[in-house]
């Protein structure tokens, strides 16, 4: 072997092991997470901690399932962010089409429209957001954890930048054809936009999955609390106690639908953040 | 641009009318209202509502407690920020050294951003959990000193900043990934050419090219830092120890819906927006710049 490809191999070996290593320190946190998750109390409680898996998951599961109503913790939260991720997806398609298909006034808003979205998040404007809510009767209501989110830019610029590529022939054949515009949208646009949907759904499910403040105030009734708000619950109800082998089994169901949204969907979502960092 | 469909006037209003009703109505109108309240004050029992100009602003400048959240604020964000965007930045670059395993690492690395801020928040709080923390173990192990974060504000300002920049890793490696993929090989192969070492050429080639993604960053992770992050400090301090780690977004919480003054807790909302709305020019300004780089 030359000295030249020796040292090709020694360097990738070096960025091999640096990388590894890095991952192990960053995956550490959660493994250690995972692990107090199976211990039995007992085990809990031990110092210097435990640092291998017990067999007491199914059983601190059940626990934490039950204490702080999991099921339907989790149910609020699905119907939530399902809604919202659907409902932001069909909004900024039908937002995006405008403004790349037609003539009109109203194109001038994209610009603001995207500035307004980034400078407003909720906390600049939570106190009358709130005040609407109650005014609305939706304290403790699905339309409160759902309807304010529904706007998306994010959603916006990427279908619009989408759009700007499908070339000029597309919509021409369409109108050749006779079809009108809302027809060329759902047979041939959307089609298309297959992998942009995907993405989208990662980013806005994970995101929405996530939400905490909102969901918090809006909501005091344990019935329409999102998974989020139970970790609080867990953790304030339990924090003396620091049964922290229940806590962990609960953050485990907690994490695991926008974890699996995530890796099922990684190519289309890598896909869309590579669309987004070239607009 | 052509339109692809001419002659439909009322059309595009109605496609993009629902987007625009609910900024309107949940962004801009709160918004306005807030830049309202934030000039009256009413009186606890709701009875009156009286004009009182500057005066809510002036208090949240003169209450040492706010100015104090404000440089929590500022300390913790650039922790996260400046700690978690250079970490991630060095791991990207590795990662898009020409070796095999890219599509691994990213999987491998992105799973972070799954974690909401809260769960990130609940880890942390496990790991230097004061009794049986393994971190609270290995720390003493190697310094004999024991961290207690309920009781000691620094120790708990920087587990805090350490647990929401973990976080966001995974996001912003993913995005570092996606920019340094996009600058072409051509250039840092002339630069090096050209006589430029590693360190030269990085700092001089490609961070410049990548501006746009690092400023697309800079923004998403100071309105996490300032925002997103309240999961994180309502499951791992509350704000405690005695207000170490009482972020401004916190204390407008408690100011709004614990203690109940609205007024002045929409002051504190237009504060905030300053803060973000400079920021956002700032991205949009460095964003646009690439068109001169990319030409």
């Amino acid at each position: 072997m030359s000295f030249r490809v020796r040292r090709r191999v020694l360097y990738k070996i070096g960025i091999h092991t640096t990388l590894i290593l890095t991952l192990l320190a960053v995956a550490f946190p959660l493994y250690f997470a995972l692990v107090m998750a199976t211990l039995s109390h007992q085990d809990a409680y031990a110092f210097p901690p435990k640092l291998l898996p017990g067999r007491e998951f199914w059983t601190n599961v059940t626990e934490v399932w039950h204490r702080v109503n999991l099921g339907r913790l989790m149910l609020n939260s699905t119907v939530v962010a399902v809604a919202v991720t659907v409902g932001k997806i069909v909004l900024s398609i039908l937002a995006a089409f405008a403004f790349t298909h037609f003539r009109f006034r109203g194109r001038l808003l994209l610009f603001p429209l995207s500035m307004i979205t980034q400078m407003l998040p909720l906390p600049v404007r939570i106190v009358p957001a709130y005040g609407l809510m109650a005014s609305f009767g939706w304290l403790n209501t699905y339309y409160a954890l759902i309807i304010p989110y529904l706007a998306s830019t994010t959603g916006l610029l990427l279908f619009r930048q989408f759009f700007l590529t499908v070339p000029d022939e597309l919509p021409d054949a369409a109108r050749v054809d006779g079809a009108g515009p809302l027809r060329y949208l759902v047979s041939v646009l959307l089609p298309l936009s297959k992998t942009n949907i995907a993405a989208l759904f990662v980013i806005e499910f994970v995101y929405m999955w996530n939400e905490y403040l909102w969901p918090l105030i809006v909501t005091t009734d344990p019935h329409m609390r999102v998974a989020q708000i139970g970790l609080k619950m867990m953790i304030t109800s339990e924090r003396t106690a620091a049964e922290w082998n229940i806590i962990m089994a609960g953050a485990v169901l907690i994490m695991l639908p926008p974890l699996v949204v995530l890796v099922a969907m990684r190519r289309q979502f890598a896909q869309g953040i590579a669309m987004q960092s070239t607009k | 641009m052509e339109a692809k469909f001419p002659g439909y006037r009322l059309l595009p209003y109605l496609l993009i009318f629902p987007s625009v009703a609910v900024i309107a109505v949940f962004l801009v109108v709160p918004f306005v209202q807030a830049v309202h309240q934030s000039f009256y004050r009413t009186s606890p029992f709701g009875t009156t509502t009286r004009f009182v100009g500057w005066d809510n602003y002036a208090q949240i400048f003169s209450t040492p407690e706010y100015v104090r959240s404000l440089l929590t604020t500022l300390g913790f964000a650039g922790l996260v920020i400046v700690g978690g965007l250079s970490v991630s930045l060095g791991i990207a670059i590795l990662v898009t050294r020409r070796i095999r395993g890219l599509g691994f690492y990213q999987v491998a690395f992105i799973w972070t951003y799954a974690l909401s801020p809260a769960v990130a928040g609940m880890i942390w709080a496990l790991l230097f959990d004061p009794a049986v923390g393994l971190g609270t173990y290995v720390i003493q192990l190697i310094s004999g000193y024991r961290i207690n974060m309920m009781v000691q504000g620094t120790a708990a300002l920087l587990i805090a900043a350490t647990a929401a920049a973990w976080n966001m890793l995974g996001y912003n490696i993913c995005f570092f990934i996606a920019g340094l993929q996009n600058v072409p090989k051509e250039f840092e192969e002339a630069a090096r050419v050209d006589g430029a070492g590693v360190w030269k050429t990085f700092w001089q080639v490609t961070f410049p090219m990548i501006s746009p993604t690092t400023a697309f960053l800079l923004f998403v992770n100071m309105v996490y830092a300032f925002f997103q992050v309240f999961g994180l400090i309502d499951v791992m301090t509350q704000g405690g120890p005695g207000g170490a780690t009482e972020i401004l977004v916190y204390k407008l919480y408690r100011d709004a819906f614990i203690r109940l003054r609205g007024n002045f807790a929409s002051a504190q909302s237009v504060v905030l927006f300053v803060l973000v709305a400079a920021a956002a020019l700032f991205q949009l300004r460095v964003a646009t710049r690439k068109a001169v780089y990319s030409r």
